[in-house]
């Protein structure tokens, strides 16, 4: 497993029933593309983040496949529609075949 | 004025194949179109290892962004669930010089459109 | 010279220079790009100021005689020194010196005498630009502007003290520090510490000032050393701030802008709503705004040589009419204000000894501002390439940095004044003639592009050893040809590796001496300096 990964999301804590929220996400992720040298000319292996979920009580939001062209520390927001109080779960997908994952509640005002 | 490292304009052969290839690989040959895509990016970028961009659809299933000017053109592609908001998403990308970046939309009819824009990188310095 | 005797004649007055028939129930003060100038210098307008796409024969690309034409200036006038170029030595030894803050002060307490609610902007690039500034981290500039009172301010030049010494001072500021596209760079969300704007009740209106930072500070100075900021112009979320601060009562809509005029230009076109633009960042004084739909752009100089007053009269939440005057601060004819004098002094007291020190002398007229060259950069230039032996020199083209007339000692102080800031380490490197190419196409793009949304306001880099011709209506690759070594007249070759010196490197970890111990050194050495005509560069498409 890599070191330092760190997911962060940023969800509203509360929405009405049928609201459209906004989710902005960070993973601390040195994002290596595989393209770069080292100091002595050795190619440094690629080793990114190549996937990300997001689901609300178990039906999907979004599902992103990520590329080498992604910078350091994956962002990626987008919207989601809240019909009821549940838990968002987010699942970022490592090269190495580290899975890192976290959730947030959201209630119905 | 930097002494740093600036790719040079010429965008070898090998990127635009790869590229085709990749659009090929989404539409499976079918045309593409232009229409319901947004893509939003900086005129300039900031920092060519974090450019920001925006897709935005109102009818798409998913959509692939490509920066045809880089080494390896593939981006992302985002897939919209059934809870999707909306058929939009933000990210922020490395691009190794100035180059359109595309979008292309799958939408739910089945078909594809595209959206390009030009992202200026440059060497920065100087100022008033 | 031929303007001096009549210069002497025409007695100006403070009273004449600040002559204003008050109008209206709104009075707006605007500073900008004073460069940490607190003392009184002299400073030449340019004499060549390109304009592209729609900008072209366009103020404030417009310079010399044909801009004293356009605005009915006679020749020999004040006005003829201060806002254009031409004479610019015979007019300097009549009317004197210009700008210090504490001049600066006194027409603002005269304009404040008549009109006590009077508002105070302030554009930016304010703490930048000198050895004291420099030392003290940009506090003495805090400390005299605070003097003066401002009711807000934008940035630019400030963010190179580095994101933490920033967020200090504006944590102490006692004014608003505006700024709708600084962002929090990780989340993409409006900086905290940075509203987007201020409301004030005066005369009776809701005025909003939103403020606007400079949008490509990440590219035209070092991104490394404030990288948790994002900028850009962001003219959707300027105009949801507009509508936001109209919907919420504002009668007045005012953004102190440092975007650069034609920028300013291009967003009043776009943004619906603002009905002044307070414009900065590309120095330019103009003695009229610039009309764009219904929105005035006011272009109020640099160096602390200009305040802009407007008067306004604002009835049923809308700008029916304006008054507006470009004062210039002949600093012989305006009084200083002791208070601030004397905060002036207090500042620069513990450096007083090291600022005078006189380094050497100057045959020739010394100056920054023109599209490809200025004397200063010339002599930077010479100073690189003899101190750093290279081949090749590159200069950055900013805007700020006093003149220097002939016979003038030329003091530390001096040297400081158009070199100093954080990031002045003259690199030497290798580049090949095809980098080189690309560098000046590169910033060549930033100021000759037809778009101005790619105009980063700024000039050409400034080369010395190096020749070349340079096509402005070309896209960007096109432009330069022609590239030649000067000290042996061979074309540049694209694959051989030149040794190249040059300073004010965006990239961190950049090596070398500071370049003001580089020019000091060379000054040192030539005792007298005098710059001859430069021609290395052919333009052509002007
Ligand atoms: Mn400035
Ligand atoms: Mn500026």
């Amino acid at each position: 497993m890599a070191k330092g990964v760190k997911p962060r999301v940023k969800v509203p804590k509360t929405a009405a029933a049928g609201d459209i929220i906004t989710i902005k996400t960070l993973i601390s992720h040195k994002m290596e593309s595989g393209q770069r040298k080292d100091d002595d000319g050795n190619v440094i292996p690629r080793s990114i983040i190549n996937r990300f979920t997001c689901d609300f009580n178990g039906e999907n939001v979004v599902d992103v496949t990520l590329e080498p062209a992604i910078s350091t520390n994956p962002y990626l927001e987008f919207e989601a529609l809240v019909p009821e109080a549940g838990e968002f779960t987010f699942t970022w997908y490592d090269d190495d075949g580290s899975v890192y994952d976290t959730s947030k509640k959201i209630a119905i005002e | 004025m930097g002494s740093g490292a600036i790719l040079a304009a010429g965008l070898p052969l090998r990127a635009w194949a790869v590229g085709e290839e990749a659009i090929a690989a989404f539409t499976g040959g079918a045309p593409v179109g232009e229409g319901d895509i947004t893509l939003t990016a900086p005129e300039i970028a900031e920092n060519g290892n974090t450019v920001p961009i925006e897709v935005s659809s109102g009818s798409a299933s998913e959509i692939m962004v490509l920066a045809l000017g880089n080494p390896t053109p593939s981006v992302a592609t985002f897939k919209f669930g059934k809870l999707a908001g909306s058929r939009a998403a933000s990210t922020r990308i490395r691009l190794a010089g100035t180059q359109d970046v595309v979008a292309i939309a799958k939408l739910e009819d089945g078909s594809f459109v595209q959206a390009k824009a030009t992202v200026k990188v440059t060497i920065g310095g100087c100022g008033g | 010279g031929k303007w001096g005797r009549i210069a002497a004649q025409q007695a100006l007055t403070q009273d004449q220079l600040l002559q204003f028939d008050s109008f209206g129930n709104v009075c707006l003060m605007h500073i900008t790009d004073i460069h940490a100038q607190l003392k009184p210098i002299y400073f030449r307008e340019p004499s060549i100021n390109i304009g592209v796409g729609a900008n072209k024969g366009a103020v404030p690309h417009i310079t010399g005689a044909e801009f004293r034409k356009m605005y009915g200036i006679d020749d020999g006038s004040y006005a003829h020194y201060a806002l254009s170029s031409g004479d610019f030595e015979a007019l300097a030894r009549g009317y004197g010196r210009v700008g210090g803050l504490d001049r600066v002060a006194t027409v603002i307490n005269q304009i404040r005498s008549e009109r006590p609610d009077a508002l105070l902007l302030d554009g930016g690039d304010t703490w930048h630009g000198s050895y004291t500034c420099y030392h003290t981290q940009g506090q003495d500039m805090v400390d005299v502007m605070n003097t003066l009172k401002p009711d807000a301010m934008t940035f630019h030049w400030e963010f190179t003290l580095g994101s933490d010494r920033v967020n200090e001072i504006v944590e102490g500021l006692p004014f608003a520090a505006l700024g709708q596209n600084i962002f929090d760079a990780e989340w993409d969300e409006p900086a905290e510490l940075f509203p987007p704007y201020k409301f004030f009740e005066r005369g009776g209106v809701k005025i909003a000032v939103i403020g606007q930072a400079f949008p490509y500070m990440p590219i035209a100075n070092p991104g490394w050393m404030f990288p948790e900021y994002a900028f850009g112009i962001r003219d959707e979320h300027m105009q949801e701030i507009v509508d936001q601060v109209r919907a919420k009562g504002a009668e007045l809509v005012v953004c102190l802008s440092h975007n650069g005029f034609d920028v300013d230009k291009k967003m009043a076109g776009i943004v619906s709503g603002i009905d002044v633009i307070l414009s900065g960042h590309t120095h330019d004084a103009l003695p009229e705004p610039v009309l764009v739909g219904d929105t005035i752009i006011v272009a109020s100089g640099s160096n602390g040589k200009f305040v802009s007053r407007v008067d306004l009269d604002v009835r049923d939440g809308r700008m029916m009419g304006f008054r507006h005057k470009l004062i210039p601060v002949l600093s012989d004819v305006i009084a200083p204000d002791p208070d601030v004098a004397a905060v002036i002094d207090s500042v620069r007291a513990p450096y007083e000894e090291t600022l005078a020190e006189v380094i050497g002398q100057t045959d020739s007229l010394l100056y920054r501002r023109g599209n490809f060259n200025g004397t200063w950069d010339d002599l930077i230039c010479d100073a690189l390439i003899s101190e750093r032996d290279a081949d090749i020199a590159l200069s950055p083209g900013v805007r700020w940095g006093p003149s220097l007339l002939p016979g003038q000692d030329i003091t530390r102080e001096d040297i400081w004044n158009v070199t100093s800031m954080s990031y002045g380490a003259a690199y030497r490197t290798e580049m090949t003639g095809e980098f080189l190419h690309v560098v000046l196409e590169d910033v060549a793009d930033n100021l000759f592009n037809p778009d101005p949304y790619y105009q980063q306001g700024g000039d050409m880099v400034r080369t010395g050893g190096l020749g070349y011709r340079i096509d402005i209506t070309q896209p960007q690759g096109s432009r330069i040809t022609d590239m030649v070594l000067l000290k042996t007249g061979e074309k540049i070759d694209p694959a051989r590796i030149y040794q190249v010196a040059g300073w004010a490197s965006v990239n961190e970890g950049t090596q070398g001496p500071p370049i003001w111990d580089v020019v000091e050194s060379h000054i040192r050495k030539q005792g007298r300096v005098s710059v001859a005509p430069n021609t290395s560069v052919e333009v052509v498409g002007a």
